[in-house]
C-alpha cells in the first residue's frame, strides 16, 4: 500500500471491490473460508494492522469506512483488528511461532478458538484461577479444570490463563498461552444449562502439553494480556437479548392482547413500565453514540449490560403473568409456555455470564463513580497462602 | 456574563434554529446564575422568607431570556422550543430554583401561545421580560390535571363557580388563566386577581420552593379567551411537562453527585463507605436511573421540537420516567447519607421534597403510563 487514502476515495475502493467479488452469502465451509481469504488478501480483514500481517497501517477512522461498507453489503471478514479476540492477542503478545502458525489460520477460520478462563474455584474472581502450568524443558506442562467454554468440542486450539507462580499474589502469578486442542490431555464434557440447551463446557486438562513458543507474553504477565483479550470480548458482547425458541411472546403488547389482558388497569400500568425500559435503554444507547461521534463520553456504555440483564428478567416475569397457568406447562406440545419459560431461565444468561450483575457494579462503582474498591483479604499475600474453595 | 441584557446566541437572532452549542451556551449562562445566586442558602432564605421567589434573581433570569424561552421574538421572547427549554430547567432543577418559570414562562406562555393575536400582544411582553407572572388554574380538588379534573362552571356571561387546586404561584400570581367547563365545553377564562367573587387561599406545602394555592370562584366574572380549550391546555402541559422533566434530570444528578462524593469522604470501619458493596451497588443503580432520566427528557424535547408524531408518547414516557428516577435518587440519598441526611440542615430532604412535589404536579406516573402505553397502540 502507498500513502493513506481519503474516506471518499476508500469507500470507492471498497464499494467497487465488493461489487466486483462479494456474490451472496457464503455457505458455510471451504466457499466462506475462500471468501475470508480473499478479504485477508486484500487488505481489508485487519487494515489498522501492519502491512507484514495482513494489515494496511489504517487509523481507525478509514477502518470504519471498510467495515461499514462490508456490513452494508452483508459480506463477513471485515473489521476483524477490533473483534477477532485470537488474533489480535496473537499480534500483540505472541511469539513468531505464533504468529506465524496462527493469525492467517485464525482470520480465515481455518482454526477455531476457544476460552480457558472461567474455573469451577474462579468465577467473578477470575484472577484466581488455579489450574497450572510447570515449565518442563522446551514445554509447559498443564493440569487443572477450565469451565463455561463454548466451541470447546469443536475448536482447535484455546486461550488459557494458568498459574505458573505459586509464590506470587494472585494476579503477578499467572500466565497466558496457545494450547493445541488436539491431544489426549484434553477431555470436554458439555453442560446442560438450565434451559435444558448445551452451549458451553467443562474441560478438564491433564498432563497437556504446550510448547514454550505458545507462552504470549513473559510468564507472569498474564493478567495484562488477559487484560487485553477482555477487551476485545467485551466488544462483541452483543446486548445478549436471545429471542424465544417458537418466536411467542417476543411483543409483550402482542401477547397481553392474544390473552384479553389489555383491559386489565393494573397490568396496562406494569406493561408500560416494562416496555420503557427497553426504550430506556435504546434512548441512552443513541445518546451514547452521539455523544462518542461528538468526542465526549458519557457513562451509559458501561450501564447497558445491566440495564439488559434487568430488562430480560422483566419482560420475562411479566410474560409469566400475562399467561398465567400456562407456565405449568412445557414442551413443543406447549409452544407459548415454552417459550416463556425459556426466556425466565435464560434472562440469568445476562445477569450472570461475562460478569455477574453485581460484579458489573462493582466495576461502575468504581471505574465510572470513582468509588473506592473493597478490601481484599488476598491483596498481595503469595497465592499459596491463599484460601481457596 | 451578561446581566440583564438578553441573552443571544453566537450574534444569532433569537428565533432561529439553534445548534446543540448554542443551546449548551443558554444552559452555562443560566448554570452560572445559579451557581452564583442559588445556592443551598439562597433556596433557604427564599423558603425562609415566606415569599414565592427570588425577584431579583427572577429578572437575572428573566435578563437572560428565560422567562420568555419559548415565547414568539414578535412578544419579545426568543422563540426557543423544547430542547433548549429542557437544556435550561435541567440546571434550575439541579439549584431546586423557587422560580415561576414554570407557571409563567411554560404553561401560561405556552396556553397564550394558542391565543388570538390581541390576547397575545396584549400579555406575553409581559411575561417574556419576566414583569408579569402568569400562571394557569387548570385542575380542582382531584388533582388530575385532565378535563374530567376541573371543578369550574362558566355560565353563558363568563362568569366562574366552582374550585380550582394546586395553581402553581396562584396567590401572587398578576395574570389568572383558569380553565372551566362551559355548556360548549372546556373553555380558557382570564381573571383579574383582585375580582369580586374570587378568593385565593395560599397553602401550606410540603416543598417550600413550589408554591401553591387554592381559588375559590363565587359567579366571579372573567373573560373567556378566544380559540382556547382543552386541546391548547394539553399542549402547553406537554411544555410543563418537558420542563418538569428536565427539573427532575438536574435535581436527581445533582443529589446523586452529592451522594457519591459522600462515599468518598465519610469514613467508618476505618475506611470510606463508597468501598462497602452495599452502597457501590445502589450508586451504581441510580446511575442507570439518573442517565436513563437524562435520555427520556431530551429524547421528549427533541421529539416535541421536531414536531414528531410520537412526540406525546416521548412525553409521557419522559414524565414518568424523570419524576421516579428523582424520587428514587432522593430516596436513596437519605438512606446511603444515614442520619446526617435526616436533619434539616442537610439538603438531601429539599431533593426529596421537590422529587416528591414533581411525581404529583400535572398528572402522576399512572396517568403518565397510561398515556404512554396508548401511544404505542396498546
Amino acid at each position: 500500500m502507498t500513502g493513506t487514502p481519503t474516506p471518499e476515495g476508500l469507500r470507492t475502493e471498497v464499494r467497487a471491490w465488493l461489487a466486483e467479488n462479494w456474490t451472496g452469502p457464503p455457505a458455510a465451509g471451504p466457499a466462506r473460508t475462500e471468501w475470508l481469504q480473499k478479504v485477508l488478501d486484500a487488505g481489508y480483514a485487519v487494515p489498522t494492522w501492519p502491512a507484514a500481517w495482513f494489515g494496511r497501517g489504517y487509523p481507525k477512522e478509514l477502518a470504519d469506512v471498510i467495515e461499514a461498507e462490508f456490513a452494508a453489503a452483508g459480506a463477513p471478514g471485515a473489521g476483524q483488528d477490533k473483534h477477532n479476540i485470537p488474533a489480535n492477542t496473537a499480534l500483540a503478545y505472541g511469539t513468531e511461532r505464533v504468529k506465524d502458525e496462527f493469525i492467517a489460520d485464525v482470520l480465515t477460520e481455518r482454526k477455531t478458538s476457544c476460552l480457558f478462563y472461567s474455573e469451577p474455584g474462579a468465577g467473578s474472581d477470575l484472577a484466581g484461577v488455579r489450574t497450572t502450568a510447570v515449565r518442563q524443558g522446551d514445554h509447559w506442562v498443564v493440569n487443572g479444570q477450565k469451565v463455561w467454554t463454548s466451541g470447546a468440542a469443536t475448536a482447535d486450539f484455546a486461550l488459557l490463563i494458568a498459574r505458573t507462580d505459586w509464590d506470587a499474589p494472585k494476579h503477578r502469578g499467572l500466565s497466558y498461552f496457545f494450547v493445541d486442542m488436539r491431544q489426549p490431555g484434553i477431555e470436554v464434557r458439555p453442560i446442560v444449562q438450565i434451559t435444558g440447551e448445551s452451549h458451553f463446557n467443562e474441560v478438564f486438562i491433564t498432563d497437556a502439553v504446550v510448547p514454550a513458543e505458545y507462552l504470549l507474553g513473559e510468564p507472569g504477565d498474564g493478567w495484562r494480556v488477559l487484560q487485553t483479550a477482555l477487551a476485545y470480548e467485551r466488544s462483541i458482547m452483543g446486548d445478549g437479548a436471545r429471542r424465544s425458541r417458537h418466536g411467542h411472546g417476543d411483543d409483550l403488547v402482542e401477547l397481553a392482547r392474544a390473552h384479553g389482558r389489555l383491559g386489565d388497569p393494573r397490568l396496562r400500568d406494569d406493561l408500560a413500565s416494562v416496555l420503557a425500559l427497553r426504550e430506556l435503554n435504546a434512548l441512552n444507547n443513541a445518546r451514547a453514540k452521539a455523544s462518542a461521534e461528538q468526542g465526549t463520553s458519557t457513562p451509559v456504555m458501561s450501564l447497558g449490560k445491566l440495564a439488559m440483564a434487568r430488562i430480560l428478567h422483566e419482560e420475562a416475569r411479566l410474560r409469566t403473568e400475562i399467561i398465567g397457568a400456562e407456565a405449568l406447562l412445557a414442551g413443543d406440545a406447549n409452544p407459548e409456555a415454552d417459550d416463556v419459560n425459556f426466556l425466565a431461565l435464560n434472562a440469568f444468561f445476562t445477569s450472570i455470564g461475562g460478569g455477574t450483575n453485581q460484579i458489573q457494579r462493582n466495576i461502575i462503582g468504581e471505574r465510572v463513580l470513582g468509588l473506592p474498591r473493597d478490601v481484599e483479604a488476598d491483596r498481595g499475600v503469595p497465592f499459596r497462602e491463599v484460601r481457596g474453595n | 456574563m451578561e446581566h440583564g441584557s438578553r441573552f443571544t446566541v453566537n450574534g444569532k437572532a433569537a428565533g432561529m434554529a439553534i445548534s446543540a452549542v448554542e443551546r449548551a451556551a443558554l444552559r452555562d449562562a443560566v448554570r452560572d446564575l445559579m451557581t452564583r445566586e442559588c445556592t443551598e442558602q439562597d433556596v433557604r432564605r427564599v423558603m425562609a422568607s415566606g415569599d414565592d421567589y427570588d425577584p431579583g434573581l427572577w429578572a437575572r433570569l428573566a435578563g437572560l431570556g428565560a422567562a420568555g424561552m419559548i415565547i414568539d421574538p414578535a412578544y419579545g421572547g426568543m422563540g426557543f422550543g423544547a430542547a433548549e427549554l429542557e437544556a435550561v430547567t435541567e440546571e434550575t432543577g439541579a439549584a431546586l430554583l423557587p422560580s415561576p418559570l414554570i407557571s409563567s414562562g411554560v404553561l401560561a406562555a405556552g396556553l397564550l401561545g394558542a391565543a388570538a393575536p390581541d390576547v397575545r400582544e396584549r400579555l406575553l411582553p409581559g411575561i417574556a421580560d419576566g414583569t408579569t407572572i402568569a400562571t394557569v388554574a387548570l385542575t380542582g380538588p382531584a388533582g388530575t390535571w385532565e378535563p374530567d379534573g376541573v371543578a369550574v362552571e362558566a355560565s353563558a356571561d363568563g362568569a366562574l363557580t366552582g374550585e380550582a387546586a394546586y395553581v402553581t404561584h396562584g396567590s401572587g400570581a398578576d395574570v389568572l388563566l383558569v380553565v372551566a367547563r362551559a355548556a360548549d365545553g372546556v373553555g380558557v377564562y382570564e381573571i383579574a386577581p383582585g375580582t369580586r367573587g374570587l378568593t385565593r387561599t395560599a397553602e401550606d406545602v410540603f416543598d417550600p420552593t413550589v408554591p401553591l394555592a387554592r381559588l375559590a370562584f363565587d359567579a366571579a366574572p372573567a373573560r373567556r379567551i378566544a380559540g382556547l380549550g382543552w386541546p391548547e391546555v394539553a399542549g402547553a402541559l406537554d411544555l410543563a411537562l418537558i420542563a418538569l422533566a428536565g427539573e427532575q434530570v438536574g435535581g436527581a444528578r445533582r443529589i446523586f453527585e452529592i451522594t457519591v462524593d459522600y462515599l468518598k469522604t465519610r469514613i467508618q470501619f476505618g475506611r470510606q463507605i463508597g468501598s462497602f458493596q452495599a452502597l457501590k451497588h445502589y450508586a451504581a443503580d441510580l446511575l442507570l436511573e439518573v442517565e436513563s432520566a437524562t435520555s427520556a427528557a431530551r429524547h421528549a424535547a427533541a421529539e416535541h421540537a421536531a414536531g414528531s408524531a410520537a412526540a406525546g408518547g416521548a412525553v409521557a414516557l419522559a414524565a414518568f420516567t424523570c419524576a421516579e428516577a428523582f424520587h428514587t435518587t432522593a430516596m436513596y440519598a437519605i438512606q446511603m447519607h444515614g442520619g446526617i441526611a435526616f436533619t434539616w440542615e442537610h439538603p438531601a430532604h429539599l431533593f426529596l421534597r421537590r422529587a416528591r412535589s414533581g411525581r404529583q404536579m400535572f398528572g402522576g406516573s399512572p396517568q403518565h403510563r397510561e398515556r404512554y402505553l396508548t401511544a404505542k397502540g396498546a
